[in-house]
Parts: C-alpha cells; sequence; structure tokens
C-alpha cells in the first residue's frame, strides 16, 4: 500500500526503477501492478501535464490534470453565463465528480438492485424505454406521466451529452446513469422545468449524491433567478428538497425501467418521497 | 479508384454532417473525428480484405495523424468551417490578443505604397486585408489601394465580407473576395499583382511548393511576397511553455469557446509539422525568389515568423 503511495505512472520513471533495483524487488513488482492497472488512481502521483490513462471507453478524452482543472473553471464559468451550453454543464460535472463517482459506485453496489444496474448497464434511449408503448399507459401511470412531461417539455431521453472527462469505465457508466435518470426525478418530485424548478432539485440530488456539480449549481444558480423565485425556492423548495433528498432511498439504485406501470403515487411512497409542494 | 470514391463519400458525407448539427451542440468534435474515424475503418477493412500492398495514394501529413493527400483539403476545409464564427475571438484567446501585434508590424514591414495592388490569399476573415487598406489611408492618404481577399473556404470569406459591411471600404472597388485554391490561381492572370500576402494559411495548404510556385507567376517583376506563419521556438525554456500551452490550455479554450475541441488540436499539431524558419526560406528561394539575409524575422521568440521574398 506504501509503495504504491510514492508510485509514479510516468513509464519512463518505471523503466528506470526497474533498472535500478532489479525485476525482482517487491517495489518493482507493486510498481508494475499499479500501472497496469487500467484506471487512474488518485492516490499515484501524476505529472500535471500528463493524460493518466490512454482511451479507456468509446467518448473518452483523457486529459491531463492541468487541462482538467482550466476546464473545470472556464465550464463553471461559461455554464453560469449560459445555462444552455449543455456540454459546458456536463464537463463541469465531469471534472469536478472526483472521488464522489467512487461514492456513488459504492453505495450502488450496497444496494441488490443498485448491483443490478451496475453488472446489466442499462442505457436510458428513446429506444429502450419505447416511449410508443408507455405512451398507451393509463393515465397517472409513471410511465404515462414520463412520456408526458417529455412531450411537454418537447425533449427525448436521446439529446444527452456523453461522458467525456471520467478516467474510469465504470465511473463513466455511473454519471452516465446519473444523467439520464434526471428525467425520472421530475416526475417523481413534480418539479417543473423552470430555472428554479431545476436549482430544487439540484438541491436535492445534493443531499443524495454529494457531487460537486450539485453544490456549484445549488449555490450559484440562485443568482441568476428573480429575489421573489429566490424567496419561494429558500422558503418551499429547498426545505422540502433537503428533507427528502436525505431520507429517500438513493434514487441511482432505482430500475425505473421497471417502475413504469405502477401509480405515480405508488412509486413515490415506496422510494420515500413525498411530491413537491406546489406554489 | 475504390480510395477515390470512398473520399468522396466521406466529404459529401462530411458536409452534410456540418449542415445538419443544431446550433446548440456545434459539429466540430463529432464530425471531425467521424470522418477520420470512418476514413481509418474503411482503410482498415480495405486493407483486409485485399490481398495487396498498401495504398498506392501518396500520404501527407494532417496534424500528427496522416491522411491521404486527396482528403487533406477536405478535413481542412471542415476544421475552417467548424472555427470560421469564433475565428477572431479563438484568436484573441489563443495569443493574448498579440496577433494584432504581429499582424501590425506585418503591415509595418509590408510598408505598402499608394496604388499598390495586394492579394491577400487566405484572407478569409479579413485581418491583413483591412490592415493594408487603413495603412494606405492613414500613411498616404491613399484610397487607390486595392485588395482581393482570397480564401478557399467560403464559410470564413462569409465573415470577412460581414467585417468589412462595417468599414468604409464596403462597396467600393478597394476590396473584393475571391473563393478558390491557393495552389491553383487559375484566374489571377500572371505578373499582375504588387503584393502578395499569406498570414497563418501556408500551413495548411497541401502543397507548399505549388503555393509558392502560383504566388510567384502572379507578382509582378519587383513584387513583394510576404508570409506570416507560426515557426519553431528554439530558445529551450520558451519552447517549453509554448509546448504546454499549445496542447494543454489551446485545445481545452476551444471546448470551452466553440465546443471543438478537435479543430484546435489539429491547429496546434499543424503547427508543429510545419517546416522550421531555414527551411521555409529556402523553399521561398527554390520558388525564384530572391531573398534578403537570411529571409525571415521571428517575431516572439518564433512563436510566429515572417518570410519574405522578391521577384526580381
Amino acid at each position: 500500500m506504501s509503495a504504491r503511495i510514492f508510485t509514479r505512472t510516468n513509464p519512463s520513471a518505471l523503466k528506470q526503477c526497474l533498472a535500478r533495483t532489479g525485476t525482482n524487488s517487491t517495489l518493482a513488482r507493486s510498481t508494475r501492478a499499479a500501472t497496469a492497472a487500467p484506471c487512474a488512481s488518485l492516490f499515484t502521483f501524476r505529472s500535471p501535464l500528463e493524460a493518466p490513462t490512454g482511451k479507456l471507453y468509446e467518448g473518452h478524452i483523457p486529459i491531463s490534470p492541468l487541462q482538467r482543472t482550466i476546464l473545470a473553471v472556464g465550464s463553471a464559468f461559461t455554464a453560469l453565463a449560459n445555462p444552455l451550453r449543455g456540454d459546458m454543464v456536463a464537463a463541469l460535472g465531469e471534472t469536478t465528480s472526483g472521488i464522489f463517482l467512487n461514492r456513488i459506485r459504492d453505495q450502488m453496489l450496497q444496494d441488490p438492485e443498485g448491483r443490478r444496474i451496475l453488472r446489466e448497464r442499462p442505457v436510458i434511449t428513446s429506444e429502450t424505454m419505447q416511449l410508443d408503448t408507455l405512451r398507451q399507459l393509463p393515465d397517472g401511470t409513471f410511465g404515462r406521466e414520463y412520456v408526458r412531461f417529455l412531450d411537454d417539455q418537447q425533449v427525448s431521453p436521446d439529446t444527452r451529452e456523453p461522458v467525456h472527462f471520467v478516467d474510469s469505465e465504470e465511473l463513466a457508466y455511473v454519471m452516465q446513469r446519473y444523467r439520464e435518470t434526471h428525467d425520472f426525478y421530475h416526475t417523481l418530485t413534480g418539479l417543473p422545468v423552470t430555472v428554479d424548478g431545476e436549482i430544487a432539485l439540484k438541491w436535492f440530488e445534493m443531499a443524495q449524491t454529494g457531487l460537486p456539480m450539485t453544490m456549484l449549481s445549488s449555490f450559484f444558480g440562485p443568482l441568476r433567478l428573480s429575489s421573489e423565485e429566490r424567496k419561494r425556492l429558500f422558503n418551499v423548495y429547498v426545505p422540502w428538497a433537503l428533507e427528502n433528498g436525505s431520507t429517500s432511498k438513493l434514487l441511482m439504485n432505482v430500475r425505473w425501467e421497471e417502475w413504469m406501470e405502477k401509480p405515480v403515487e405508488e412509486v413515490q411512497r415506496e422510494l420515500g418521497v413525498r411530491p413537491c409542494p406546489q406554489v | 479508384m475504390a480510395s477515390r470514391t470512398a473520399l468522396q463519400q466521406l466529404s459529401r458525407r462530411a458536409a452534410t454532417l456540418v449542415n445538419v448539427a443544431s446550433p446548440s451542440r456545434t459539429a466540430g468534435f463529432s464530425t471531425l473525428t467521424k470522418v477520420l474515424h470512418q476514413h481509418n475503418a474503411a482503410n482498415n477493412s480495405n486493407n483486409s480484405s485485399s490481398s495487396s500492398s498498401s495504398s498506392s495514394q501518396p500520404e501527407t501529413h494532417f496534424g500528427f495523424q496522416n491522411v491521404p493527400e486527396s482528403m487533406k483539403e477536405a478535413l481542412v476545409k471542415q476544421v475552417f468551417a467548424n472555427v470560421a464564427t469564433k475565428y477572431d475571438i479563438m484568436n484573441d484567446v489563443m495569443s493574448g490578443g498579440v496577433h494584432r501585434l504581429w499582424k501590425d508590424h506585418f503591415m509595418r514591414t509590408l510598408a505598402p505604397t499608394p496604388g499598390t495592388k495586394l492579394l491577400d490569399v487566405a484572407g478569409g476573415t479579413g485581418d491583413i486585408a483591412m490592415r493594408f487598406l487603413d495603412y494606405c489611408k492613414e500613411t498616404h492618404g491613399d484610397n487607390t489601394a486595392q485588395v482581393t481577399v482570397f480564401d478557399i473556404n467560403p464559410n470564413m470569406l462569409e465573415v470577412g465580407k460581414e467585417r468589412f459591411t462595417k468599414t468604409p471600404y464596403h462597396n467600393t472597388s478597394q476590396v473584393s473576395f475571391m473563393e478558390g485554391n491557393a495552389e491553383n490561381l487559375e484566374h489571377i492572370p500572371d505578373n499582375s499583382m504588387d503584393a502578395y500576402t499569406i498570414a497563418f494559411g501556408i500551413r495548411n495548404c497541401t502543397h507548399v511548393d505549388r503555393v509558392l510556385k502560383e504566388a510567384y507567376r502572379v507578382l509582378k517583376p519587383g513584387g513583394r511576397f510576404m508570409c506570416l506563419e507560426f515557426s519553431k521556438v528554439e530558445n529551450p525554456v520558451i519552447s517549453k511553455v509554448y509546448d504546454v500551452f499549445s496542447f494543454d490550455v489551446i485545445p481545452t479554450m476551444g471546448q470551452i469557446v466553440a465546443n471543438d475541441r478537435d479543430s484546435y488540436q489539429y491547429l496546434v499539431e499543424s503547427i508543429r509539422k510545419f517546416p522550421p524558419q531555414k527551411e521555409f526560406a529556402k523553399m521561398i528561394k527554390d520558388a525564384g525568389f530572391t531573398v534578403m539575409g537570411q529571409g525571415y524575422e521571428d517575431l516572439t521568440f518564433g512563436v510566429a515568423a515572417i518570410h519574405s521574398g522578391f521577384k526580381l
């Protein structure tokens, strides 16, 4: 363990190390094992100018820690100034996710449904969700309300930006799943897709996941609101979000695809979420 | 030839991909890599299916990758179609505004006299052309200088025309726009131009020697060829800082400002692939130009360089 902390993932340093100590030493063996790992560990020293891994999955863009910092800062300002830049919002989330995605993944591993999701890796697109079938469901069911929400807002599950900057294949899936299930959170909580509704949902997600991206949106997002919207946000939505977000089941563990035919109230009851007060 | 039809399909598909991109999710990243991946996939399938040896298409560099020569033009066209609307902002971001100083110095070095006819190749958004006309007006009080802004990319020319509408030169005979390939200036007669400039364009051309030969052809005897281009930094400390800035900061800024990492990655890689100062000066001499002294002047430690030659 101690050897791993001082290991450099720089391959030329590895070669020098092997040449100096001989291939049989335990240091060299653990070094080789560490560099053979496919995902970047946060606990090895990395040069700020080199990308820590090669390309690990479709759409992966390996970036160096320096690039990551610049991108995090730049995307934060760009996303605040122009929230319609979905790619910048996504980049901010990915560059700041760091160790928090690990925690979400670990929490998923502790729940049987979450484990199933990580194993089967379902993807949410308009084909896999079979939107036409969902439209046939009776009113009041989760699936019917979900499609009604999509049609009203004129969005589809296909417009999400893919994950680019997470240096692990599994964590990239966790991030992708987090993004794709966002629309279900709207249906579940009853929050509208207005700016204050989205911010309230970010407070809810912050209580659930603790991602820095949700914290940034929660604290800086309200700067863009009018004072009346802010008052409503902090008097009504935020207390509701914090209470329900922390007591409900972790929504990352929910296999939404299997809850489509249940009535919305039953889903809310089973997950421990009270509907948001409509103001 | 199979590869030529494949190229045509790819460039046609690239063109349609650019057109259908929605404004909020600009196409740059996905289409450029899509075109390149499709090309690589087609290449791999061709190579595995056919039993003969490697394709007979000569290859050239596109950034750090190798592509068939015939494909480079389509790819460069794609890059500049993507960056056209954000070109000027990104120039300021990437150089910290220093590119303006370079271009000002470039125009003062050219020092045009009244009535000069300038061909500004790869003139795109019109930075050099505007400085040329302003110089003649302010230094000589002259309104007879003429510039033809010449570019291979219609999107860049559109941006240039848009910028010129806000100047007093709009709708005068002082500025005209022409679309075409610098390697083949067929509509420009021999010995017709007093000066030829190409700023930050020649490294994107597939055949630099042909561009130089055409430049020589269209210039009048006594005419001057001037090229402003990124070049090699000799100082090792500054070179290292420049490398970090080029490969880490610039593509990230391209992503933040223009949502297009790949185009700016190509741009910084193409700088590394261009011949250094002395070699390019030799190429200019080989094309027939007479150079004074070394033939070039370094700007900002060699980040950029002005090469110059006369047709005598």
